[in-house]
């Protein structure tokens, strides 16, 4: 029998059905930072609400509602839950579970679930209090049940630790530096200086970094992410549906995930990570490059994510990260203006919602409504996460014009 | 207090890995064989991983590693685990990689790329872990 060359690669293309054709429609966050006295359900209600407001719907308008669980109120049927909370009764209702990486791995679904037929308005929402709700044991928890539970956890790493590994492998292979990891850090509260909802907002030196105290070598404090309150929201529907409702619709031109394994030890690379498949395949559907790209949102749980997606993603070469970062790309007014809100080392971090932070960010940037953080005539926007250490990636390139 | 914060965090059990805390147990570590490839892996699987075959059998390894790479966790992840401690991926002269501490007075002193070797560490009331030392 015939095969043309390659067929596995043709049979693994996942085609450009959704190219374009899925447009963002509302977006909206809840306040952030500390919420003592609200439960996640209430800040997930509410940014699913302004979220249905500002795409100018109504409530009884959605039929696919997406969410994930949170860990201060975990819920056996979370997104069942919510729907009922709300008393809407969609016809599509999941609720998924891929750490950082939901947000976005939801996002892929949810526009492949309206090209389909399968909803028409789909609402994506999530929210958690790990900074108000959780128990101390609750939170202990979180921290050790990362890794393989018979041959990693009894090791006691810590969930920075799990990262530290990874950037002590950089560093060994590629010379990079504290001061390199650092420079995302400072970049990042950069933006979030300039934007009034951000958690934190007092400018970073590279020597704040340095010196604060050391969590996991080499990471220090100020390398690592919030821990925070709060809630995002958005609505996605058809490009032709956006195109009436109230705002400029922001188009899903590419999605791509890859996923190379769940435990660090079992990793195929401690400095290649499965982002670079990820990468490749929504540039590759959207038929645009990094260069392309006026500015990214990637997955900053820890400084070392960046440094590893900056160069899996394509932004510059491997094992260059580090003087990237130099270079002042990442800085507002820069070449690649990264984490244009704070990210979750500034703005915020609740948990597996935290990405939808930068997906909101997108919307307004590509709207060009994002005030004085504005990326002047920003058209087109890689947005990044991944779950558990580096194991699970999705990216989505998202544009102002769907052509 | 709860258990969880006095008492490390015992390795879940499980029918498969049995030959493997065993051999812990009498000071050898040991990891699934593949006689189709003539590769070893870890964890233990129901196949092996490089081939994809079932003809899996345990053998005892030198216990000789490299450190791929480590962290030294200052925040200990409970008091039961006294900070600073090393927490390292090693590779064994054999291939797999696995996760491991570094028993060791000084973190200072180790580097990624040093030579290690196993031994092993008793865990609980039942368990013995393996961990690595620094060759000098």
């Amino acid at each position: 029998m015939w095969r043309p060359a390659k067929w596995w690669c043709v049979l693994a293309n996942p085609g450009k059905a959704l190219r374009g054709k899925v447009a963002i429609a509302g977006a909206a966050d809840t306040a952030v930072g500390k919420l003592p006295g609200r439960t996640p359900m209430e800040l997930c209600v509410e940014a699913a609400l302004a979220a249905i407001d500002d795409a100018g719907l109504d409530r009884t308008d959605v039929d696919g509602l997406l969410t994930c669980n949170a860990m201060a109120q975990p819920l056996m049927y979370h997104a069942e839950a919510m729907a009922e909370y709300m008393q809407i009764f969609p016809r599509y209702c999941l609720s998924v579970g891929a750490g950082g990486g939901t947000t976005f791995s939801i996002l892929h679904h949810a526009a492949s679930a309206i090209v389909t037929g399968m909803a028409d308005v789909i609402v994506v929402a999530m929210a958690d209090s790990l900074r108000s709700g959780l128990t101390r044991d609750q939170a202990m928890q979180v921290q050790a049940s990362t890794g393989h539970p018979q041959f990693e956890q009894p090791y006691g790493a810590t969930v920075p630790a799990y990262y530290a590994l990874i950037a002590q492998a950089h560093m060994a292979q590629y010379g990079t530096t504290e001061e390199h990891l650092a420079g995302i850090a400072v970049a990042c509260r950069q933006h979030a200086s300039l934007n009034p909802s951000a958690q934190m907002r007092d400018p970073i030196t590279v020597d704040d970094v340095l010196s604060s105290r050391m969590i996991a070598d080499p990471l220090h404090l100020l390398d690592c992410s919030l821990v925070s309150d709060g809630g995002s929201a958005i609505v996605l529907c058809s490009a032709e549906r956006a195109a009436d409702l109230a705002h400029d619709p922001v188009y899903i031109m590419g999605a791509g995930e890859g996923h190379s394994h769940e435990h660090i030890s079992a990793a195929r690379s401690l400095t290649t990570s499965a982002a670079k498949e990820a990468g490749q395949r929504a540039f590759d559907m959207a038929g645009l490059t990094p260069a392309d790209m006026d500015f990214a949102q990637l997955y900053d749980c820890f400084t070392p994510t960046v440094l590893v997606e900056l160069e899996d993603l394509g932004f510059c070469a491997k094992g260059e990260g580090g003087a990237f970062v130099d270079s002042g790309a990442l800085l507002p007014g820069g070449e690649l203006p990264l984490n244009t809100h704070g990210g979750l080392l500034s703005h915020c971090h609740p948990g597996n919602p935290g990405s939808m932070f930068a997906l909101t960010e997108s919307v307004w940037q590509l709207r060009h409504s994002a005030g004085a953080r504005q990326v002047p005539n920003a058209r087109h926007a890689l947005v990044h996460a991944q779950g558990g250490i580096m194991s699970s990636h999705t990216a989505l390139v998202l544009s102002r014009e769907a052509g | 207090m709860s258990a969880l914060q006095v008492e490390r965090i015992l390795p879940t059990d499980s029918e498969i890995a049995r030959p493997y805390w065993e051999g812990c147990r009498l000071g050898e570590l040991r990891l699934q064989y593949c006689a189709s490839c003539d590769q070893y892996q870890f964890y233990p699987r129901i196949l092996c991983s490089h081939c994809g075959a079932s003809d899996l059998s345990w053998r005892a390894v030198s216990g000789q590693a490299a450190v791929s790479t480590f962290t030294v966790v200052r925040r200990s992840v409970s008091p039961a685990y006294a900070a600073p401690y090393v927490v390292a991926l090693v590779t064994l002269d054999e291939g797999p990689c696995m996760m491991t501490n570094i028993a060791i007075d000084d973190p200072q002193k180790v580097s990624v790329g040093a030579a290690v070797k196993v031994a092993f560490e008793p865990w609980g009331a039942d368990y013995v872990l393996p961990v690595f030392c620094l060759v000098d």
